[in-house]
């Protein structure tokens, strides 16, 4: 890795102007009001466009990891301050970038929406929060960014708030993510303690130097932070339910960007608490995989489009955490994964929105069916996005899931079975999705008539899918982001090799290709009923969210609730005792002295007079001592 | 601090005599009450009748007071400037001359608002 | 008696921003002797704002043309350093947004007997105490020249002259003129007392150095001997003084009345221009004077900054009004700043506090406005609503500025990401370096008892249900800009303190000069 050099002036100077203008922009939709109404989607596009802009040139700037002081927020504590290196402006890119064609997407898909405006004020919010996560020099302002992304989450998943459904999914995002939080900052803590900054660079400078369980502990307590922002088990629980937000919501946060946060994290920190073959590493893989089987698993029962595609986001993350946890030689992969899932997730995202936009907002694929003619962009987008998923042959998601497979082949079979079944598990029900809406027989009511949607709409599609085709290649085949991201995350000892017709590889295309053709049985041939059978125990299962909630319940809320009652009779009797009589002293203090305050200016007279006849005697006595 | 102690001595002297005094008065001296003796003293003579409504003077008196101050002060500023002007020389003048123009400000003020006239 | 005296020299250019101040009180004067009624708002009120920014660029002019000077201007009778011209710049700035509040708050005719035909008179004939304004110039000359003089004669001077504009002030008020009144006499006659001792101290002090200068009292420390009990007492008594303007308990008595009586803007003026000025002193005093005596001082100071931050903190708690409340915690504040006052050991450890203390000064100052700029906004039919209860509810009525008061009220509890934050954090951490650490944990202690009256007006103002009939906003556009511009600052040095904090440690580097 190479050293952070401290930087200022310059294209990298002005680097702090992409978290200003999304910023700015939701700050003058916000306090501006109605009166922005107009115009207000046009500002909340350009906002990350210029973000973007200003993501290509700090890109094209000669690359080096440069930190960018901003102020000194508390001096000789804590600074505020940028870290632009190959890591950080490829997340920019990213979020910028995919951002900007969500933006674009979102104005035709809110055009009906009386609340664009402050949808808008949201999403550049999301924007700003992200950037500054994805830029921070040091954990407090990334926890800064953290924590913005998390409120404009909230924001975002309640965005219709007059649906129930949507405010408790909101609410339930940001419960979840307290408890990882938590974990975040006792992370927080525990780094500031052990190494007197929040700095990256003296903190990853020094880490050697730390005991091993301290950087362990440190380690699990950002993995628990990452587990709650990326939806990994155990606080899994809250994505399926953040799908109440509006479709470019769950798009960019929940799925190409905002649940990314934890991989990022756990690379950004690999190299102190997370390295090779460390405790904290080998929980980090266990929980990827865990985390991709759970979500592919969910992800075959739900006939909620969106759903369905969560768990699928759930399982992809889960892949990114798997491969972050193998070390240098997982990093690029987990990072080129996240970059091409960032694409064709959004693509199918935005491409579900657009079929619910043509159904009037129907999620349930069961309404669905025989799409494809009536909707040819938006079909032949998502099917782009599918086959790049589903890691089709030369497409994105090919490369990228196949190298992390293979890396964590090398390290671990039983980890690599475990993710080549997970890719098998995609294949059934990416396939499943793609049947149930576009193939078949159409099976939605009467009074709704599919319409191919706005090219406002599909031109972002577009040019997803078009990313979905080639970005996985370009990034993957002579090793190029992994040698761009050397210098920022460290380089494994040797390169690895692409090798298209590997064992495990042609383990993985037969296994996938099993799911689609099961998938073709049951969904794509077969009359898909219009109402769900009862199924099977594991299909249930599967519908139940593999009983994350029940269990949640069980294990956490009940006793959760319990603790809370002796918690309140503990405070009610024993705190509040303490507390009120302290209160009560103090409130009878002043009361008493308040009498002292006559309104007789004689008194206040012989109060200054006593006042200084005690003042002389005291200084007479000390200065006599 | 032997300096002091001739002052202390007198202060408590000075101090138990009026405690002395206004302590014992009440026991031995004779309590004949009449109105003369319940009236405010005012140096032995007729007390001046008050204005009606009782106990308050017109604030014209205050005013005059308060601009006679001003002008004394000015006087006793002079005084040593004169006896030293010539030492002094110009920088003297100018102040003085920037002193009595800041005292002329207030008189105009007072001038104009009237304080000057008796009704 | 010699035959010479050599004519003094005068460095007007450091002087300047003084002169300014004097000069257009003066002509304010004039202006209220020869211009008719109708004309004298029109002519007073550019005047005043101008001179005030005039005096303000000068002090930026000499610092950026010689640099931060350190002399003793005037024969040794005006100090020309850093602290000063920063303390210069403070009271200026503040002083421009109180005058800006400075609205109806004020009787058209003082003389007449509240409801008196005479008054009813004023009032019909369209009268206005337009005198206001050459008043606050004078009182502010007084700021400037209280914190910045050299010796004990020209201290007392000043404090007159900045005293006595405010006794009058404080009796303008236009609505309830009795508590306007009362609060005036009461002032008086308490700042005249405490005048005296003041007075008293600087000749115990003259009979003990020989001299008025503070340099030369800090010499003297040393070569007299045997006069320890003149200088005690003496000091001491000069002390009073100094704590009575600061408002530190045992002489606090009179600030909950007064700010409460006197007309709002006066009491911004008061609490935070006064404040700032009278500690320019006090540390010109304590640290130059009395430096080298610090051994004595400081336990004393130390007791007073206790029961200033405990008094201060307790007795708010049980007000129920706004201006009552903001006064008390404005003693609470003296008594944290106190806390850095006696954090002395040394040079470098002195700039460091001196800079906290600063820092505090400029933070606390501008949301005092702020804070008694949105009380000026709150109205009843019979004027400012000043009791809480008519606060409740204000978050629903009216929920910009509930939010903007409550802004002010949480960065003078000191929370994060607001001005007050840093202030208390530079104090007490100069504090803590300079070994005061029992006296910070009651200050933090304080402080948490603090946040507790200032939460609570949140709350009150967030969380209980307006009343039917609520009080009416008032929003003149002066007052607007004055609370805008005071939650702008609270946030821009809550988030980017480091210019300020810079500017004010390098106005501490070279400390006072001697």
């Amino acid at each position: 890795m190479e050293p952070i050099v401290e930087h200022s002036g310059g294209v990298i100077g002005a680097s702090w102007l992409m978290i200003a203008f999304p910023l700015a922009s939701a700050a003058i939709l916000l306090l501006g009001g109605r009166r922005t109404n107009a115009w207000g989607h046009l500002l909340g596009v350009f906002a990350p466009v210029a973000s973007f802009v200003v993501a290509v040139m700090c890109f094209l700037q000669p690359s080096g990891r440069y930190d960018v002081g901003l102020y000194d927020f508390i001096p000789g504590v804590a600074k505020v301050g940028l870290l632009i290196d190959p890591l950080s402006i490829t997340f920019a890119l990213l979020i910028t970038g995919v951002g900007s064609l969500i933006h674009i997407y979102s104005i035709g898909y809110m055009a009906h929406d009386p609340e664009r405006r402050r949808f808008f004020a949201y999403l550049n919010l999301f924007v700003a929060a992200m950037l500054l996560l994805v830029l921070a020099d040091n954990y407090l302002v990334l926890f800064l960014g953290w924590e913005g992304v998390g409120l404009a989450s909230y924001l975002l998943i309640g965005f219709w708030q007059f649906k129930p459904t949507a405010a408790t999914a909101a609410k339930k995002a940001f419960v979840v993510n307290r408890v990882g939080d938590f974990g975040f900052l006792v992370g927080l803590f525990t780094i500031f303690a052990t190494f007197g900054t929040f700095a990256f660079g003296p903190v990853f400078d020094n880490a050697a130097k730390a005991s091993n369980g301290t950087l362990t502990a440190i380690g699990i307590m950002l993995l628990i932070g990452a587990c709650g922002k990326s939806a990994q088990l155990p606080l899994q629980s809250w994505l399926l339910d953040a799908m109440e937000g509006p479709t470019p919501v769950s798009a960019l946060i929940h799925a190409a960007t905002m649940v990314t946060a934890g991989v990022y994290l756990v690379v950004r920190s690999g190299a102190a608490f997370f390295p090779e073959g460390a405790t904290a590493s080998l929980i980090v893989t266990i929980v990827g995989v865990a985390t991709l089987l759970a979500g592919a698993i969910i992800g075959t029962a739900k006939d909620d489009i969106k759903k369905a595609l969560a768990g699928s986001t759930m399982s992809q993350i889960g892949y990114m955490m798997l491969a972050a946890g193998l070390g240098p030689a997982g990093y690029a992969f987990a990072i080129a994964h996240l970059l091409t899932h960032g694409f064709f997730k959004a693509d199918l995202f935005l491409g579900a929105g657009s079929v619910m936009h043509a159904m009037k907002d129907e999620v349930n694929m069961r309404r669905y069916g025989a799409l494809r003619a009536l909707m040819p962009v938006t079909f032949i987008t998502f099917f782009i996005g599918y086959l790049a998923i589903i890691g089709f042959p030369l497409l994105s998601g090919y490369f990228t899931k196949d190298g992390i497979i293979e890396t964590a082949m090398d390290s671990n079979a039983i980890l690599g079975w475990l993710a080549v079944i997970g890719a098998g598990i995609t294949g059934f029900y990416m396939s499943r999705v793609v049947f149930m809406t576009f193939f078949g027989s159409k099976r939605w009511a009467d009074d709704v008539h599919p319409h191919e949607s706005p090219s406002v709409m599909t031109w972002p599609l577009i040019i997803l899918s078009i990313g979905s085709i080639f970005l996985g290649g370009y990034l993957i085949l002579s090793n190029r982001l992994m040698v761009y991201l050397g210098p920022a995350v460290g380089l494994p000892e040797a390169l690895p090799q692409f090798h298209p017709f590997s064992p495990t590889g042609l383990a993985t295309l037969a296994l996938v290709a099993l799911g689609a053709a099961i998938a073709w049985v049951r969904y794509g041939s077969a009359e898909v009923p219009q109402v769900a059978p009862r199924g099977s125990f594991l299909t249930t299962f599967a519908r139940r969210d593999l009983y994350g909630d029940a269990l949640n319940e069980a294990l956490l809320m009940r006793p959760g609730q319990w603790l809370t009652r002796l918690a309140v009779w503990f405070d009610n009797k024993g705190v509040d005792g303490v507390v009120n009589g302290l209160a009560a002293g103090i409130g009878g203090s002043s009361g008493r002295l308040r009498r002292i305050q006559t309104g007789f200016v004689r008194s206040y007279a012989l109060s200054i007079f006593v006042g200084a006849a005690v003042l002389v005697g005291a200084w007479y006595v000390v200065g006599n001592l | 601090m032997e300096l002091y102690v001739p002052i202390l001595v007198l202060a408590v002297l000075a101090a138990g005599f009026a405690v002395f005094s206004v302590g014992i008065a009440p026991f031995t001296g004779p309590k004949r009450w009449n109105r003369a003796k319940l009236d405010a003293y005012e140096c032995g003579i007729e007390p001046t009748p008050q204005p009606i409504g009782g106990g308050r003077f017109p604030l014209k008196y205050m005013i005059t007071a308060m601009l006679f101050i001003v002008f004394d002060i000015e006087i006793i500023f002079l005084y040593p400037w004169a006896v030293t002007f010539d030492k002094l020389g110009v920088f003297g003048l100018v102040e003085m001359v920037l002193f009595i123009v800041t005292v002329l400000v207030a008189y105009a003020y007072v001038w104009r608002r009237r304080g000057l006239d008796w009704d | 008696m010699t035959d010479t005296i050599t004519a003094p020299t005068i460095e007007y250019l450091l002087l300047s921003p003084l002169l300014v101040v004097f000069g257009a009180a003066i002509v304010g004067v004039l202006v209220e002797a020869f211009a008719p009624r109708y004309l004298r708002a029109a002519f007073q009120v550019p005047l005043t704002l101008l001179s005030l920014v005039a005096a303000f660029a000068l002090v930026i002019f000499v610092v950026v043309k010689d640099g931060v000077p350190n002399k003793a201007a005037a024969m040794g009778a005006v100090a020309a350093d850093g602290p000063a011209l920063f303390i210069w710049g403070t009271i200026l700035l503040l002083a421009f947004v109180s005058v800006l509040l400075i609205g109806d708050d004020f009787v058209p005719s003082a003389v007449a007997v509240p409801g008196s035909v005479e008054e009813e008179r004023a009032v019909s004939e369209g009268a206005a105490h337009t005198e206001v304004y050459p008043l606050v110039l004078f009182a502010v000359g007084g700021m400037l020249l209280f914190a910045a003089s050299n010796d004990l004669l020209v201290m007392f001077v000043a404090l007159e002259v900045m005293s006595l504009p405010l006794y009058m002030l404080c009796g303008l008020a236009r609505r309830r003129r009795l508590l306007s009144q009362e609060a005036a006499m009461k002032y008086f006659l308490l700042g005249a007392f405490s005048s005296a001792f003041f007075l008293y101290g600087t000749a115990l002090l003259y009979g003990y150095a020989g001299s008025i200068d503070l340099s030369k009292i800090s010499t003297s420390l040393s070569s007299v001997g045997g006069q320890d009990s003149l200088l005690f007492i003496g000091a001491a008594v000069l002390g009073v003084g100094l704590f009575f303007k600061i408002g530190a308990v045992p002489f606090q008595m009179w600030k909950p009345d007064v700010y409460q009586g006197a007309p709002t803007p006066i009491t911004a003026l008061m609490a935070s221009g006064t404040l700032v000025a009278a500690f320019g002193a006090l540390l010109r005093v304590f640290w130059v004077a009395l430096g080298n005596l610090e051994w004595d001082w400081s336990p004393v100071v130390w007791a007073v900054a206790i029961l200033t931050m405990v008094v201060g903190a307790i007795l708010a708690i049980t007000q129920t009004d706004i201006k009552r409340m903001l006064a008390y915690s404005s003693i609470a504040h003296a008594g944290f700043i106190l806390t850095a006052v006696v954090a002395t050991a040394g040079a470098k450890q002195n700039s460091l506090a001196l800079s906290g203390i600063l820092f505090y000064l400029v933070a606390y100052g501008l949301t005092t406005v702020g804070a008694f700029g949105v009380v000026t906004m709150v109205r009843d039919p019979g004027g400012e609503a000043w009791h809480l209860s008519r606060w409740a509810g204000l978050g629903k009525r009216s929920p910009k500025l509930a939010m903007v008061l409550a802004f002010f009220l949480l960065a003078m509890a000191g929370i994060p990401l607001t001005s007050g934050f840093f202030a208390k954090y530079a104090v007490f951490s100069a504090a803590v370096s300079g070994g005061a650490v029992a006296l910070v944990v009651v200050g933090v202690v304080a402080s948490a008892i603090a946040a507790f009256f200032y939460v609570r007006v949140i709350v009150l103002m967030f969380f209980s249900d307006p009343a039917a009939d609520g009080p009416s906003i008032v929003m003149p556009i002066a007052t607007r800009g004055v609370v805008g511009f005071a939650a702008l600052a609270t946030v821009v040095l809550g988030v980017f303190p480091q210019p300020v904090l810079d500017l004010a440690s390098k106005a501490a580097q070279s400390l006072f000069v001697r």
